[in-house]
């Protein structure tokens, strides 16, 4: 029984992680309506700018998260801006292979700069603790009230603040949106910094569970969080924390049960396909509109 | 009366390689209302989206109130007093009633003229106060009409101007249509508009102009205009 409450505990903080990077994904699908293949990679920069404080100047921590959000932030700006705002316009599958372009360049430059053997970013030294006879890493729960809190901060500013409506109103009607006086650009670039800001964070919270980075860090979490953002429907913000949920308690009961542990992967995915089947946008999705 | 707010001068536009406006001029007073009328395909959409900076034109001038607006882009027009109500009403389905009257005032800053504002239109169209807690997707065609010219005044604008409003409404909501064009007019803001309805958009116009495949192939005073033989024959239906 207190097995079966860790492993839950356990997949709720990293269905947690999930949904951070899978908000990304489905806020900038739903602004900029594309899918940003180079979100995962995000991560990974994150966690490099994390190694050079902590690993390389040995700084604190708490510094290294501070940096690794920063850096991430102006990151997904300026990638926004260099790369995908020409592309305005543009057929989606230029943006697409632009994304995946965006991605390969950011692997390749880490392995340049920090070489492809993987390092250690050794964060805190986290400790277990003992609740009612089960014993828990503190990490997991740390992770997982720092997720509810950014979830739920992000769901306030959406529905509560003009920026947030702002974003509603571009990803309905871009066209109608510039009508009110919305500048598109801005928005889109609000979007991504958001979105490379959880990213930072995402890569922070995997790094506390295993403190080694390399310059394919983000690749598998980024498809994982894109295959949350796809079962809770893309385009949804809940959905996207639905998602990320539902594929952290899997993959964590899989890998808990010893016969099924080395297929924790393969049942993660297959989620998807029995989702797709059952409900083909997605658990919150959008039916798709009929036009009157 | 005759001073010029908005001047549209020999504007070129162009849908890729088709010419959609074949260098069109016509000039909207303050305090006027001014129709656009013609067929489908005319050009009348086009050119209301070259004026508020959804397209560009290729060549050609356009000046309100004294500044070259040609290239300003589409979310700077509202902070200049020009607001556009698209066709097909476009409100933002997914949202409130009382968040799409706050995205009309997105380019206003102070909080008690958007109050002021949200009063104005609730008083306007009490509907929407009834309704403001409501998805707009669920309202109907003539409530989201009159969200989109609630959601336009709530700009302080000094033009509106209207893609065909009474688009897809039942005759009877037509004529509130109308009836509230003419109260935006009496609120001294000057009206640019296109309508299918001709007849209807003639009745409340001071000026109107003819559009014909990218062409202005008339122009006068409204009333003139609905007693010509020939707007009546080919746009009258009479």
């Amino acid at each position: 029984m207190s097995e079966i409450i860790s492993t839950i505990i356990n997949g709720l903080s990293q269905g947690g992680v999930y949904a951070l990077i899978a908000l990304g994904y489905t806020m900038v699908y739903g602004i900029a309506k594309m899918l940003n293949f180079a979100h995962g990679d995000i991560i990974m920069v994150g966690s490099y700018a994390a190694f050079v404080v902590v690993g390389m100047m040995s700084s604190s921590p708490f510094l290294a998260i501070f940096i690794a959000v920063v850096v991430c932030t102006a990151l997904g700006i300026l990638v926004e801006r260099l790369a995908y705002r020409p592309l305005r316009g543009a057929p989606s599958l230029s943006v697409l292979i632009t994304a995946i372009g965006v991605s390969y360049l950011l692997q390749s430059l880490a392995q340049i700069i920090f070489g492809a053997t993987p390092v250690m970013v050794p964060m805190f030294d986290f400790k277990f603790v003992d609740i009612g006879g089960i014993s828990i890493k503190i990490q997991s729960l740390i992770t997982l009230a720092v997720c509810a809190v950014v979830i739920v901060l992000l769901l306030f500013v959406i529905k509560k603040t003009k920026v947030g409506r702002a974003m509603v109103a571009v990803s309905e009607d871009r066209g109608a949106a510039q009508l009110m006086g919305v500048n598109v650009n801005r928005t889109i670039a609000i979007t991504f910094a958001i979105g490379s800001a959880l990213a930072a964070l995402a890569g922070i919270f995997s790094l506390f569970v295993s403190p080694v980075t390399s310059p394919t860090f983000g690749a598998l979490p980024g498809i994982k969080a894109f295959v949350a953002a796809v079962i809770g429907g893309i385009g949804s913000i809940p959905g996207a924390a639905i998602g990320g949920i539902i594929l952290g308690v899997v993959e964590q009961f899989a890998l808990s049960v010893p016969f099924l542990s080395p297929y924790a992967d393969a049942i993660v995915f297959s989620i998807l396909i029995v989702v797709l089947l059952v409900r083909p946008t997605g658990i919150l999705g959008k039916k798709q509109r009929e036009k009157v | 009366m005759s001073e010029a707010l908005l001047q549209v001068e020999n504007i070129e536009v162009y849908y890729g390689l088709i010419k959609a406006l074949k260098g069109i001029s016509f000039t909207v007073n303050r305090g006027e209302v001014v129709s656009l009328i013609g067929a489908n395909g005319a050009g009348k959409t086009t050119t209301l989206h070259t004026i508020t900076g959804l397209l560009r034109p290729k060549v050609g001038k356009i000046t309100y109130n004294g500044q070259d607006i040609t290239k300003v882009p589409a979310h700077k027009i509202v902070t200049m007093g020009v607001v556009h109500v698209p066709e097909g009403r476009r409100v933002f389905k997914d949202l409130s009633v009382y968040d799409n009257l706050c995205l009309g005032a997105y380019t206003v800053q102070n909080k008690e003229n958007i109050a002021d504002n949200l009063a104005m239109v609730y008083d306007l169209f009490p509907r929407l106060e009834e309704r403001k807690n409501q998805m707009s997707g669920t309202l109907s065609g003539g409530e989201q009409q009159m969200l989109a010219m609630g959601r336009a005044l709530m700009s302080n604008p000094e033009m509106i101007v209207m893609d065909e409003p009474s688009m897809g409404l039942s005759p009877l909501l037509v004529n509130e249509v109308f009836k509230i064009i003419e109260t935006v007019h009496s609120r001294n803001i000057t009206v640019l508009l296109v309508e299918q309805n001709s007849k209807k958009a003639l009745a409340v116009s001071d000026r109107a102009y003819v559009l014909e495949t990218g062409n202005i192939i008339m122009e006068g005073k409204a009333s003139d205009l609905a007693n010509d033989e020939r707007v009546k024959k080919a746009y009258l239906g009479a």
